[in-house]
Formats: structure tokens, sequence, C-alpha cells
């Protein structure tokens, strides 16, 4: 069955490690959904958030490939257990100065908030869940999307 | 001030090539070129190693790869930056695809203008990203000796492969307070995991309950050096093994249960074998395309299929395994011989016995014409199946699997995974190198000899006593054959009429030259080879025709032979 899944790889903070890990999912034909790489709780260390769509095989692969790779020092299939993920969203919505009440009420709604406004439009900060952030898109469609970027999911294990 | 010699001030280079010492490297092959110049420097004052100078790149990163089968040890090659280090790219992925360790050492261009687009630059880590085990590209000189290090032991261990270091001209002269280093700073590397006795247990279990057991042998077992063990174990289990092209020798072919070659050029025996059992035991193979064929019809009868490997991924990644052994293959075979108990196969061996009687490898020999498969023949038996054979890619190759009759492991050497042409002679010259004392003989097609003919200098130079064979068929064989059955005999660029004369070209280079053109001829051609004592090249002239069967189409199941129309008698 293919299904969305969150994998981490916790890999040496190198040049060329995040070709190494992309040019892997391209030659293997792996799906990447989103990747966000940062520094993780060690120095010289960074931590991978990769999501990915593929069946169980699939990512049964995706793992082992990527612990194949030197640079990468651990992987945990982060979404076969108990996980927090978020991902951050900024949205630029046109909107006239008169409509702007109706897009705060949304905005609040959501508890997302308006980081930026001009004179004929402004900038909504989403933080949350996949569904969340999909659901925030949809809302604030209608009045005219203008840009919009996504982080990527960050995602944790849950307890210890 | 005196230093002492484990605590002193050297170039990058002399480092080099003093870790390159300390890792027991002998011979190094390479060319020359301007960003290896201090490499090149300082190797003046090296003697311990000993450098060969191919014609081309590809030469050398092929002779690595010939020492390096051929020996066990990792191959060493040099090349300069750019165009140099492009040249090692085939070569590199052959290695890679074939599990071959090796440390491969290119120049750049200078750290100042790395990324400028400066003369004779290219970015080979990046080009080599996909086909190296690993790689580093040195940016502190100080790094250097761990570097090396790291790189043996990382080409040399678990599933073994090419690891490349490529290094700035400024690097390679810049001075390090020079100590050796055996510090391993490798993390996420567990290269060899420890056997699971529990699935070596469910595997002995599902021997115990099988009646149509079969083992695929392939590269792992010769890599692993785990011939003696895999033969104690099928004398213990009573199962009949298959090899794969890379397995050929690492199970005796004299042997009663070797069912010969599987896959696409596999013998009756060997697919029908694979067909029918009911349970499949992959020893260091891949289930590459090759010998799986078609991948949703390859052993439809199997109720399980035990896979034991060395490479954690290769586990479930064309086939769905039940029992999964993963380890070094010499390990895993150990405990498992210690309880192994028979199958229950004895009307299974009859069944695959008969096949092996009935259906043997066949061909039509002539009384004038001299047939390839008959000169492989000759080879093997003239040499009693134990020379080090190196072979190029194509029909030629196919019928050495086929014909020769191997006794021992490491005594083919040929390009399985990429398929490279323009890999044998090179392969020999390293093979020979590696192996002084032994007959090493390097089988080509009138195709692929042309593609690094240019080393037969190599053997001139240095007196190598390969026997160079080249079975002119005046055609790009393997492709003819596929456009003789699968594209309804267009042919398309396969004619190879107009080569050089073979004896000549070998006559240029310094080497003895002898062709044959009948079988009278042939006969007298190969036993004056194998009396020359230096370096020889014989050409045998075959019929065009000739195809390689029996054949499995692209697409079709693994019992779905093309037989040759000299099959049905």
């Amino acid at each position: 069955m293919i299904n969305k899944h969150t994998i981490s790889a916790w890999v040496n903070d190198q040049p060329g490690v995040l070709q190494r890990i992309s040019g892997l999912f391209g030659r293997r034909g792996f799906n990447i959904d989103s990747i966000t790489v940062g520094n993780s709780e060690e120095p010289g260390l960074s931590r991978m958030i990769i999501v990915t769509t593929g069946d169980e095989q699939t990512v049964d692969q995706i793992e082992k490939q990527l612990s194949k790779l030197i640079d990468v020092i651990k992987v945990d299939h982060l979404s076969s257990s108990d996980m927090v993920a978020r991902e951050l969203c900024f949205i630029k919505v046109r909107v006239e100065p008169s409509k702007r009440p109706e897009i705060l009420g949304v905005v609040n709604t959501f508890r997302a908030s308006v980081i930026d406004i001009g004179p004929n439009s402004l900038i909504v900060q989403v933080v949350g869940e996949l569904y969340k952030i999909e659901a925030m898109v949809e809302l604030l469609k209608p009045y005219g999307i203008l840009e919009l970027t996504r982080t990527g999911a960050t995602a944790m294990r849950r307890g210890d | 001030m005196e230093m002492s010699k484990n605590n002193e001030m050297i170039t990058g280079s002399e480092a080099l090539l003093r870790c390159l010492e300390m890792e027991g490297v002998d011979y190094v092959f390479g060319y020359p070129g301007g960003n290896v110049l201090y490499i090149y420097d300082a190797l003046v004052n090296t003697p311990g190693i000993n450098h060969i100078l191919t014609r081309h790149e590809q030469g050398a990163v092929h002779a690595a790869d010939g020492y390096a089968r051929s020996t066990g040890k990792a191959g060493v090659c040099i090349a300069t930056s750019g165009p140099g280090a492009t040249n090692l790219v085939t070569g590199i992925a052959t290695a890679y695809m074939d599990s071959v360790p090796m440390v491969i050492i290119t120049g750049n261009v200078p750290t100042t203008v790395i990324g400028t687009d400066a003369f004779q630059e290219a970015d080979i880590v990046s080009i080599t990203m996909s086909i190296t085990k690993h790689s580093y590209l040195v940016r502190d000189v100080n790094d250097l000796p761990r570097i090396i290090h790291e790189a043996f032991y990382i080409a040399n261990t678990g599933r073994k492969g090419p690891v490349l270091i490529d290094i700035p001209k400024d690097i390679s002269n810049q001075k390090l307070n020079f100590s050796p280093s055996d510090h391993l700073n490798i993390r996420g590397y567990n290269p060899e995991p420890k056997p699971d006795q529990t699935e070596i247990d469910r595997l002995l279990s599902a021997i115990e309950e099988s009646e149509k057991p079969v083992i695929i042998a392939g590269g792992g077992v010769v890599y692993s050096n785990a011939s003696e063990e895999l033969l104690e174990f099928v004398n213990k289990t009573n199962i009949p093994v298959t090899t794969t092209l890379l397995g050929s020798g690492g199970f005796p072919s004299a042997y009663r249960l070797w069912l010969g070659m599987l896959g696409m050029h596999g013998t009756y025996a060997a697919n029908m074998a694979v067909q029918n059992a009911d349970l499949i035991i992959s020893i260091g193979s891949r289930f590459d395309d090759r010998i799986t064929m078609k991948l949703d019809a390859f052993a439809p009868n199997a109720k399980r299929i035990a896979h034991i490997d060395i490479d954690p991924a290769e586990i479930g990644k064309n086939v769905k395994t039940d029992i999964a052994c993963v380890g070094d293959i010499k390990a895993v075979l150990t405990h498992a011989n210690r309880k192994a108990k028979p199958a229950h196969s004895s009307e299974w061996i009859n069944l695959t016995q008969d096949h092996k009687s009935k259906y043997p490898l066949r061909y039509n020999d002539s009384d004038s014409q001299i047939k390839p498969q008959f000169v492989i023949e000759m080879i093997s038996e003239t040499t009693g199946g134990d020379a080090l054979i190196t072979t190029d890619v194509g029909q030629h190759q196919m019928w050495t699997a086929q014909f020769y009759q191997f006794n021992t492991p490491r005594s083919l050497i040929t390009s399985g995974g990429l398929g490279t042409m323009g890999f044998g002679l090179p392969a020999a010259i390293g093979a020979q190198i590696g192996n002084p004392d032994r007959l090493v003989i390097s089988i080509n097609g009138d195709g692929g000899i042309q593609m690094c003919a240019q080393e037969m200098a190599i053997c001139a130079i240095h007196n190598l006593p390969v026997k160079i064979v080249v079975i002119n068929n005046q055609t790009l064989g393997m492709v003819k054959q596929w456009q003789d059955i699968v594209y309804e005999k267009r042919y398309s660029q396969v004619d190879l009429t107009g080569s050089p004369s073979f004896v000549k070209l070998a006559d240029a280079y310094g080497i003895k030259g002898i062709r044959a053109t009948n079988k009278e001829e042939a006969i007298r051609a190969w036993h004056e080879a194998l009396d020359t004592s230096g370096p020889v090249l014989v050409e045998f002239v075959v019929p065009t025709e000739e195809n390689v069967y029996p054949m499995v189409l692209s697409g079709s199941p693994l019992n779905q032979m093309v037989m040759g129309e000299n099959a049905n008698d």
C-alpha cells in the first residue's frame, strides 16, 4: 500500500552529503515529498527529515540504501511509530484593506498569524501538521494566493 | 634538528605514498598529468611502490580491477584531474557493479581555483558519486593519512567497492607533520554484521523440510573466500548448485551437484532447477535481471526464498525473501555447517542430474572451421581448468562461462554487472602482475580487444606472459545475435570487417602474433602460444553466424529457453 512516510537521517555535516542523499533518491527512483536539513544535538552532525511516498518495500529499501551511505550515521523510520511532525508555511494573500478583518478571523481560528501587512496583501504564517497547512491553504485560496512557501516537515519520535 | 621517522614534516604527496606503503600497496596503475605532478615527483623516491604506466587511464583502472579481483587486495590507480579522472569513470563503474575493492586517486586543480572552470577541472567527486562506495575531496593536508586509511578500510570491508580520493594540487605539495593514522572515524559504518543464529536455524529447518532445494552461488562466495565452506555446506545438505557468472569457480565445476551457470545463457539443468525448486538459497548473489529473467515468473514453485548476503540492502531488493541471513558468507556458512542436515532431495537430485546429462551445453562442431566453443573447450582442456581467465564482454564471454571448466575461485575475471567492453586485456595485465606465477589468459572478441588494444604495449614492456586470445568473428557478435533473434535479422552497425590485422598489431607492439583460420591451425597455434614464454596474441578466425545458446529472451521466464538449432537431436 502506498503511503506517506517520514524518515530521519542523522548525517555528517560535510560538503556533498545532501547531494549524496538526493542523488540516491533520484538514481533509485525514490520519491522526495520534502526534505529538511539542519543542525542536530551534536556538533558536526546534521539531521535530515525526509518525507517520501511509497509502499512498504520501497521504504524498506530507502532505509537500507540510506544506511549504506558512509556519511549517514543513523536512519529512523519515524512514522512507523508515534511521532510529532510540524511544518512552517508562509502564504501571501491578495487582500483589500476592507477585507482584512475577515481574513484575520480565519487566521485566528487556525492559530496562525499575520506576519506582514502590505497595501494590498498580507502574509499569513501557519505552523502545523500537514493537514492543517493544507486546510489553511484551501481556505485562503478564494482570496487569491500570490505566493506560497513551505519548509517541509520536521519531525521527532515521541517520548524517549 | 633530527625528527623521528614517525613524526616529521613531509609533503602531502610523500605522505600519500608512505600511507600506500603502509596499506601494503606494492603496485599502482596510473597515468601522470599536470595536477598529479607532485605525486609523481614523490614517486621517484619511493622504490617500494611499482608504478605501471598504462597507455590510457581506462587501462589503468581496469588493470587495478584485475589485480584486485585476482588477489583479493585493493587495487590502486592514479590519474590526473579533468580528462584523466573522467577516463576512469567506466572502470570505476565496472568495479562498483561487481563489488571490487579499489582505491582511486585523482588529482584536482588547486583549492584556490576549484569551482572556476580552471584548466583540466572536473568535479570528479560528483561525477562518480553514484558509482563509488565512498569518496573524499581532501581539503586539508593534515586529513590525508586518516582519509587514506579510511579509504582502504571502506574499500576492503563489508560489501567491497571502489573509493575515490580527490587531491587538489596545492594539497599534494603542502607540508604536514606526518604521523601514520590507524584512526577510523566512520561512526555509521557497520561493515560486517554478526550472523543471526535464529535466521540460520530457520534456514536449516527449511532445508530439512525441503524436497527440491537449489543453491544459487554468486560472486559473494568468491569475494568472501567461502568456497570451501560452500562445498562443505553442499555435502552436508545435498543441494544442487548453480553459479552465476561472477560465481564461476566459487564451486568446482567437476562436482556432481553442480548444474552450471543459470540465467539468460544458463544451462537447461540450472534454469529448470530454479524454476521447479521448492527452496531457493541465494548465496552472495543479488537476483540480477540476467539471472531472474522475467521477475514475476521467477522461481514460481519456491515455497521459500532464502538469501545470504553481506549487504542488508540486497535483501528484498528484487525478490521477496523469506529467510535473510545477513553477514559475511564465510561466517554464515561456518555457523550453518555446524548443524546442517540433509534435505530430502534424492529424487530431485536424480531429476537435475537427468537434465544435466540429457541437455548439456552443445554446439555443432566442424572439421574445418574453428567454432568459438571449440576454442574455449581446447583452452579449458589444455590448462586443466587451472588458468586465470579474463574476458571481455559479449559472445566469447558467455562461451567462456559455459565451456571453460573452472576449478577454483578467482579464476574468472569478467565484467558481469556493467558489461564493460575493453575490460579483458587490461584486467589480465593487473591479474598477471598480481599473480606472476599463474598462467593468465585473456579471452576477447574482435570488438572489445580494439577498445583497449593499446595496453598490449604494457605486456611487451614488462614482458607479462599473458596469452591474448582474440576470437574473431568479424562482427559485434552479441549485438548481432539480438538482431538475429529479436530484430528479424535487420543487422545494424555490427559489421567489423576492416579491422586491422591483429597479428600485425601485436607485432607493432612487440608481441608475437599467431593467426589460425582452420581447426588444425587452431590446435597448433594454441600449443605454440602455450609454449611461448612471453606475451603472445592468438587470433582464431571463427564463423560469423555462431550464436550463444541456450538463450532466454528478455521478458521471458527462465524456463523458456531458445535451445538453438543444434539442440534437438
